[in-house]
């Protein structure tokens, strides 16, 4: 066998394919980065759950490596191993913190998936005139309401909860947050039932269902793949919200985000029970956020495509 | 679409004897006679005009539901199959108009009057003094600066959100990794952030971001030091949280665009660089307007992480309008001057708004 080799990679090529290396090699190299981004305050969060005063003054980053992690955090919550069968008077409070944010989470997620869905059906398949509104009108008048700022509702409504003693109940809460994702569920449903074509619904009607028989049993089962998109929309921006929690809840109705507020002045350097309080607050988030990312995206994307 | 008729249109017979008019007429002005009524007499009630005293504004409520309800059933009773399709849209309706027109004008009335909710005076009526006192008052101006710098910062976050989705949406291994990862900061609480980033990560002392800025030779690390780098911290921080937002919706446009296009740009020998600043980013335009649009109105709300990392300081330097007068609130529990300040607030927000969506459509579709 000669060793001379007959078909030589020209200069070209072997520049063609170290240029493709690079590239692919800044490509995940800025991939990885902005993973670190997101996720490290994230992993910052959890393993500083289980450090101790020592292990946050010197800087210790990684468990079991350069520190131990201890229950300390999850103590002070009444969530650690040793504590979750005793009496913790925090442990209460927690998970009265967070019933209350996922009872209204869910209801007012529900709520503004069950009207909207309605509306947002109605509007795209007949024509309506209510007064001067049509059709459009009553669309925007729908989707202006993201515009509104809920500052400009809160004092009124703190106000008026007061007089109809509202205030400080899960209900005012769950009508509230209804009202600030109604908007966000229509627009993602009416883009949902005009992509539903009309002859199925001429077909169920054909067959003797009532225009509400089509909705409930044609249209929705097709369409729920938006609606579950919408609710879970909702759900993320419904459990993180503060501001109005914030104003119009003080001892029954208070959520999760206002008893992290609230704690996060106090604690000073006492990090770990803080950093096990946040971490237990964002860990349903992160779980739906992983587990459905596939109807997240989808929600937010409906929107944009047209 | 056609704007005329209905796109799912139905024939019925609906035979409506005058008698079924009659009741659905009775009911509606029925259930609304039941409502005047009600707020007559919690209005009578509350003037000490009469004997018995209610102890809330309750009943209104509920005759308010009550005649929401009737009208919904009227709307079958009086017009059948007409009716029914009403009823799609109706709930809603009712329902945004009492939570929304009804405290709007609600709070037109507060605006103008001087009504502390600690003072056992109650509300006073005070003209125009609100607005004088808005006039004067710097901090105001200085929140509503500070939120053309908060809405300029979409840009950089755009760019950013830019960068990501064509990353994202180019031939790469582990996509779906990336992608949860990347959506992993939104779905995060904005108070659990202030406390994750900025009050720990960002901590002068013990912080991990504060040691990486001693180590790249930052000597007194302090992110809410100055009013410049607050500034920027805290935008920092929004944007941490909102990019996947634009990201995603940017990374759907992409998606939508047909592969043929940039081929047959590069076949026309376009570089990848023409090749995206002429084909893929016209064509990316309306989607990006609409997400730049989405996060502007979302900008606008921007207070949790304020309220909570540096509660408008230094000095003001990073209140938003929202934080401001929650702060207002907060301090003064004064309803009066906060809601007028809400109120002005929204009609900038209304006008400025609507300015920007006529130029981009002026530039969109121009008119020669």
């Amino acid at each position: 066998m000669a060793d001379t080799q007959i078909f030589h990679d020209t200069d070209r090529d072997l520049a063609h394919k170290a240029r493709w290396f690079t590239g692919r090699l800044a490509i995940y190299g800025i991939l990885l980065f902005w993973t670190l981004i997101c996720l490290f305050p994230i992993y910052w969060t959890f393993t500083t759950s289980f450090k101790i005063a020592p292990d946050v003054m010197k800087g210790n980053m990684i468990p079991f490596w350069d520190y131990t992690p201890q229950w300390r955090g999850w103590k002070s919550l009444g969530l650690s191993p040793d504590t979750i069968n005793t009496e913790s008077t925090v442990r209460e409070e927690f998970l009265k913190r967070f019933t209350n944010s996922t009872i209204s989470a869910v209801a007012s997620s529900a709520l503004a998936v069950v009207l909207g869905s309605m509306a947002a059906y109605g509007l795209s398949r007949f024509r309506y005139k209510f007064g001067f509104m049509r059709n459009p009108d009553i669309s925007f008048f729908f989707l202006s309401q993201l515009i509104l700022p809920p500052v400009v509702l809160a004092l009124p409504f703190l106000v008026l909860y007061k007089e109809l003693a509202l205030l400080d109940t899960r209900i005012g809460l769950i009508l509230l947050y209804t009202l600030t994702v109604l908007p966000i569920v229509i627009w993602i449903m009416q883009d949902q039932f005009r992509a539903i074509p009309v002859e199925l619904e001429e077909a169920a009607l054909v067959d003797g269902l009532s225009i509400w028989g089509a909705f409930a049993t044609i249209v929705l089962p097709i369409a729920l793949p938006g609606m579950v998109a919408a609710f879970i929309l909702s759900l993320v921006l419904t459990w993180n919200e503060y501001f109005f929690a914030a104003l119009l809840t003080s001892t029954d109705a208070k959520t999760l985000p206002v008893m992290v507020a609230s704690q996060t002045g106090s604690q000073g350097i006492n990090w770990w029970s803080m950093a096990a309080l946040s971490a237990s607050a964002i860990i349903p988030l992160i779980v739906i956020g992983i587990v459905l990312e596939r109807y997240i995206i989808k929600g937010m994307a409906s929107g944009a495509v047209k | 679409m056609s704007t005329q008729g209905d796109l799912l249109h139905v024939v019925t017979s609906d035979e409506i004897t005058p008698a079924r008019l009659l009741l659905g007429k009775l009911l509606i002005w029925g259930s609304a006679a039941v409502l005047a009524a009600t707020f007559a007499l919690l209005f009578l009630a509350q003037s000490g005009a009469m004997a018995l005293t209610f102890e809330t504004w309750r009943p209104a409520l509920y005759a308010y539901i009550l005649w929401a309800a009737c009208l919904c059933i009227a709307q079958v009773v009086r017009n059948g199959e007409q009716g029914k399709r009403t009823l799609f849209v109706l709930p809603a309706v009712l329902f945004v108009v009492a939570m929304v027109v009804f405290p709007l004008i609600f709070a037109l009335g507060i605006a103008f009057s001087d009504w502390n909710l600690a003072s056992p005076d109650g509300r006073q009526f005070n003209g125009l003094d609100n607005i004088r006192q808005m006039w004067g008052d710097p901090f105001y101006w200085n929140a509503l600066k500070n939120m053309v710098y908060y809405t300029l910062a979409i840009l950089v976050e755009y760019a950013i959100a830019f960068g990501l989705a064509l990353i994202l949406a180019s031939e790469i291994r582990a996509r779906k990794f990336f992608r949860v990862a990347f959506l992993m900061p939104l779905m995060l609480s904005p108070v659990a952030v202030s406390w994750m980033v900025g009050k720990s990560m960002m901590e002068a002392r013990f912080g991990p971001l504060a040691r990486l800025a001693r180590w790249l030779g930052w000597d007194t690390p302090s992110f809410f030091g100055s009013p410049e780098i607050a500034r920027v911290t805290i935008m920092i921080m929004d944007a941490w949280t909102f990019i996947p937002f634009m990201m995603i919706m940017i990374l759907a446009g992409l998606q939508a665009i047909p592969r043929e296009v940039q081929e047959a740009a590069r076949v026309d020998g376009a570089s990848p660089w023409r090749g995206f600043w002429e084909v893929t980013f016209p064509l990316m335009l309306p989607v990006s307007i609409t997400a730049i649009l989405i996060r502007i109105i979302f900008k606008l709300k921007l207070a949790d992480i304020i309220i909570n990392v540096t509660s408008g300081g230094p000095g003001g330097a990073t209140d938003s309008v929202t934080s401001f007068i929650f702060r207002e609130y907060r301090d003064r529990s004064n309803v009066g001057y906060g809601t007028l300040l809400a109120i002005v607030y929204l009609v900038l927000i209304v006008i400025a708004i609507t300015i920007f969506m006529k130029a981009v459509d002026r530039w969109m579709n121009p008119r020669y």
